[in-house]
């Protein structure tokens, strides 16, 4: 196969790179640059150039990358690689890697419904695709993204009306400039956590429209408590930080999160409100992709990747096998402290333990 | 249905009593009396038994879906629920309709009752073309008879009261014993006053602390009364008119579960007593198993003494709240004691007894006392202020009454398996099951003998999740059997035979104090140190 599971990550023999290394290698293909696909400390980077934008203002101004244009390939040794949209956070991509008539595809995180925020989803027809599965169970179908929307400024009205902060805990990159561009600036100011400030000028740099946001800090903190809105990470919950933007009725957080769909997780996180808002595919999303794609073998990562490799196999009766992530292969922890946030949906995915 | 699933959903999603309240407020204003009577039914637990069809949901779920049973089984693990885990498989219906919600519980929930398979999958899937992706999670429920929402019957009772404008007492009254969901019994719920409905209504029970520090703390031992704090049934036995009642603390009648103890009750109308019910046994009172298994029983015996030979129900009264249809509570301990005292001491009959006065000269001495309490069946003692009044709930220890119970048994066990929680840990294995060495036979193996919940802290219960998932070493269902090896340190309040378990003993409100992570699992306790724990009129 073209790619090969290392110590590193997957690995590109013919081309002489690897794709989203978990360790620092020489030179690094990179789908987007969440912390779980993006590792610093690489010779050189070939990524989007947003995504190279993103992980300029994150880990290093003077990082070396070349950006690579949309769907226009490059020569690395005996390989043609291009990156294609994955509409996951903007910048994110798919690379297509082409070698002796062979056509591979990896994913990265993915998802199919519309995003302002990101570019859109483009189908890569292969005879092999590396998909996520993030989300790999018939339970996850996402509601229309306007509808959550809708639901997110209800309540954020809601909870201004009743003299209450409204806490959106969502990623810093990604989910966090969805939510801004999606929340209704007419309600009330927007906050925003010190982690947002760099992707927001990256966003607004590349022309997404954000809302006007204040940095929520002790000068802004008169200005939001009460009617504001704060985005934040879900780390922030429970500090001094978070609490001294309360309300004369306190404040009320809500998960914005495709793991919401399940009732049990949103009880979990001791939030006030979930709302079912993702940048992966659905389940519907990853069947059809892959359909879509033409791919006669699929691998399977990221999540869910048994199930979704098995369904595959007897359902549509494709060769599937399952891509090791970097939490595999390790011993599982044993000490009392939860794993860190794993993937950019903010909750540790214990299955994936197993 | 629609605007009960929000109800639903807002009650599961918030943990605040006052938010409860407001919703349930909201809701009992809004809603048609027939769909409010169904509510209050349901969070009162007079919710209708399960209709026989949960296995039904997850067939018809896969055929409507097409998924494999594997896939199914996957999600059910991921979401931890059954309802809920076909409500987010099936697909959205085309178009929803908002059929009231007592129409779909006699349409849709009652008529799965009592009818064959074919009829039953007719209605659900019909159930499906109707309901909304959130309220089919709510029907299922439904159906499934396990429905279940943290609501506290008082906080019902408090909406109830702040819809009707009436007092909390009496709508709490109103709502004891078995509630019918029709409209005119919520109605009925909200109605104003009438004169003689206070007739059979119990005072509120007083309720005791804990013990806080040292027991000198509480000053003088003469301003203290002791008694036996007795593991029964907390009653009041009202005598009124010409009706004798029997009310439990849980706020039931249970008059009609201990016939022959109204029979004795042959008390001067006017007349209401504070005390425990009770099994007594040869050596005095049995285990609160016995009376778990007496309230267990549908239907009591005819009141013949001697169908249940040497073990009958006593009550044993402590307080008089009521003699000569006056109200004695505003009168210190002292002088309620001896009118109780009077007014019993012409019975002969001890099936209606008094608990007895522990003498003590100083606290060391009551100390002692409290020590043996095992050998008496109690388990420790109370402490009354001589001057305390009968007070409304729970008040401040030191001005009324205080348990000073015995510590718990512990025990070192070894983790055997586990299953999933409900709610909010569906993800995590938090029910354990815990086993003790037999070492009769060689080698030794693990006999069970208790299931624990609850002890530990979320970072230790997501830790040990992780263990279990790592250490499965066969799985049955949601059940995981792990490696025998992680020791944890339980408390529990009392021991008995049983057959529940293999090692032939179950143990009361288990749970978990520590994790011996210290300790290998040869070194944990052994069913010989268990059964020591039995007392002697336990076996
Ligand atoms: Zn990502």
């Amino acid at each position: 196969m073209l790619l090969e599971p290392t110590v590193d990550g997957l690995w590109c023999e013919a081309g002489g790179f690897h794709v989203d290394p978990w360790r620092p290698v020489p030179l690094a293909v990179v789908t987007h640059a969440h912390a779980d696909h993006a590792t610093p400390g690489c010779g050189r980077y070939l990524a989007s150039e947003r995504t190279l934008d993103v992980m300029r203002v994150r880990f290093s101004k003077d990082l070396e990358g070349t950006p690579v244009d949309w769907g226009t390939p490059i020569e690395l040794g005996q390989c043609r690689v291009s990156l294609h949209p994955a509409g996951h956070v903007l910048g994110s991509a798919q690379i297509r890697i082409e070698c002796d008539a062979e056509v591979l595809c990896v994913t990265g995180d993915y998802k199919r419904e519309a995003d302002p925020t990101a570019e859109p989803f483009e189908v890569v027809p292969c005879d092999t695709l590396l998909t996520e599965s993030t989300f790999g169970l018939p339970i996850y179908r996402w509601p229309d993204p306007s509808t959550v929307f809708e639901r997110m400024n209800a309540w954020w009205r809601e909870n201004a009306a009743a003299g209450r902060t409204t806490v959106f805990l969502s990623y810093a990159f990604g989910k966090a400039q969805r939510i801004l561009a999606g929340l209704d600036a007419s309600i009330g100011p927007i906050g925003v956590h010190g982690s947002l400030v760099g992707p927001n000028s990256v966003y607004t740099r590349a022309g997404i429209r954000l809302p006007d946001v204040l940095r929520a800090d002790a000068d802004s903190a008169a200005t939001l408590a009460g009617g504001g809105a704060i985005v934040c990470p879900p780390s922030a919950t429970g500090t001094p930080w978070i609490r001294r933007f309360n309300g004369p009725e306190g404040a009320r957080m809500g998960f914005v999160s495709g793991w919401m769909q399940v009732r049990g997780r949103r009880r979990w996180r001791a939030v006030d409100r979930g709302f079912i808002l993702s940048d992966h595919a659905d389940w519907d999303g990853l069947i059809s992709t892959v359909r879509a794609s033409g791919a006669r073998r699929v691998g399977v990562t990221h999540g869910s990747s048994e199930v979704l490799a098995r369904y595959l196999q007897e359902k549509l009766e494709l060769e599937t096998f399952v891509v090791p992530t970097r939490y595999v292969g390790e011993s599982p922890p044993t000490s009392a402290a939860p794993p860190e946030a794993s993937t950019d949906e903010g909750v540790p995915d214990r299955e994936r333990e197993e | 249905m629609r605007r009960f699933t929000d109800l639903y959903l807002a009650l599961d999603g918030t943990n605040s009593t006052a938010e409860k309240t407001a919703m349930l407020v909201d809701y009992f204003h809004s809603a048609p009396d027939a769909d409010a009577a169904w509510v209050v039914a349901f969070l009162t637990g007079n919710r209708p038994k399960g209709t026989g069809a949960t296995g039904l949901l997850r067939d018809l779920c896969l055929r409507h879906t097409g998924h494999p049973a594997w896939l199914f089984d996957e999600c059910r693990s991921a979401v931890g629920d059954l309802s809920e885990t076909v409500a987010l498989l099936l697909p959205p219906p085309d178009t929803a309709t908002d059929e009231p919600l007592h129409v779909v519980m006699r349409a849709r929930v009652l008529a799965l009752i009592g009818v064959d398979a074919e009829a039953k999958e007719r209605i659900i899937t019909e159930a499906w073309t109707v309901l909304d992706a959130e309220s089919r999670l709510v029907y299922h429920k439904l159906v499934r008879g396990g429905f279940r929402v943290g609501v506290q019957r008082k906080t019902v009772a408090k909406a109830l009261a702040k819809v009707a404008g009436v007092d909390l007492d009496l709508v709490v009254h109103r709502l004891t014993g078995r509630f019918r969901p029709t409209a005119a019994d919520f109605r009925r719920l909200l109605d104003p006053p009438s004169p003689d409905e206070h007739l059979d209504r119990p005072y509120p029970f007083f309720l005791a602390n804990g013990l806080e520090g040292e027991v000198e703390s509480l000053g003088p031992p003469t301003d203290w009364v002791a008694e036996e704090k007795w593991d029964g049934i907390r009653a009041q036995l009202i005598v009124r008119n010409d009706s004798i009642r029997l009310w439990s603390r849980g706020e039931e009648s249970i008059g009609p579960m201990f016939p022959e103890l109204v029979a004795a009750a042959q008390l001067p109308p006017g007349t209401v007593l504070d005390g425990e019910v009770l099994i007594w046994g040869e050596h005095g009172p049995r285990s609160f198993f016995e009376l778990q298994r007496r309230l267990n029983r549908r239907v009591a015996p005819a009141p013949q003494l001697s169908l249940f030979g040497e073990e009958s129900a006593r009550f044993i009264a402590y307080d008089l709240l009521e003699s000569d249809g006056i109200d004695r509570r505003p009168e210190p301990f002292e002088s309620r004691r001896s009118r109780l005292e009077r007014l019993l001491a012409q019975r002969t009959a001890d099936v209606i007894g008094i608990s007895p006065l522990v003498p003590f000269a100083d606290w060391s001495e009551l100390a002692a006392i409290r020590n043996g309490c095992a050998g008496r069946g109690t388990e420790g003692l109370m402490l009354k202020r001589r001057e305390s009044i009968y007070g409304v709930g729970r008040t401040r220890g030191e001005d009324g009454w205080i348990k000073w119970k015995v510590d718990p048994f512990t025990l070192d066990a070894v983790l055997i398996g586990a299953q999933p929680g409900s709610g909010r840990r569906a993800n995590l294995h938090t029910d354990c099951t815990f086993a003790v060495w037999d070492r009769r036979e060689e080698p030794a193996c693990l006999v069970t003998f208790a299931k624990a919940y609850s002890g530990l802290d979320q970072a230790e219960i997501e830790s040990l999740d992780r263990w279990i998932r790592t250490n499965t070493v066969a799985r049955r269902g949601p059940f995981r059997e792990v490696r025998p090896e992680q020791v944890f340190e339980l408390a529990f309040e009392g021991i008995q035979r049983s057959t529940r378990h293999r090692s032939g003993l179950a143990v009361r409100f288990p749970r978990i104090l520590r994790w011996r992570k210290d300790k290998p699992a040869d070194e944990a306790d052994d069913l010989e140190t268990l059964a020591g724990l039995l007392p002697a009129s336990g076996t």
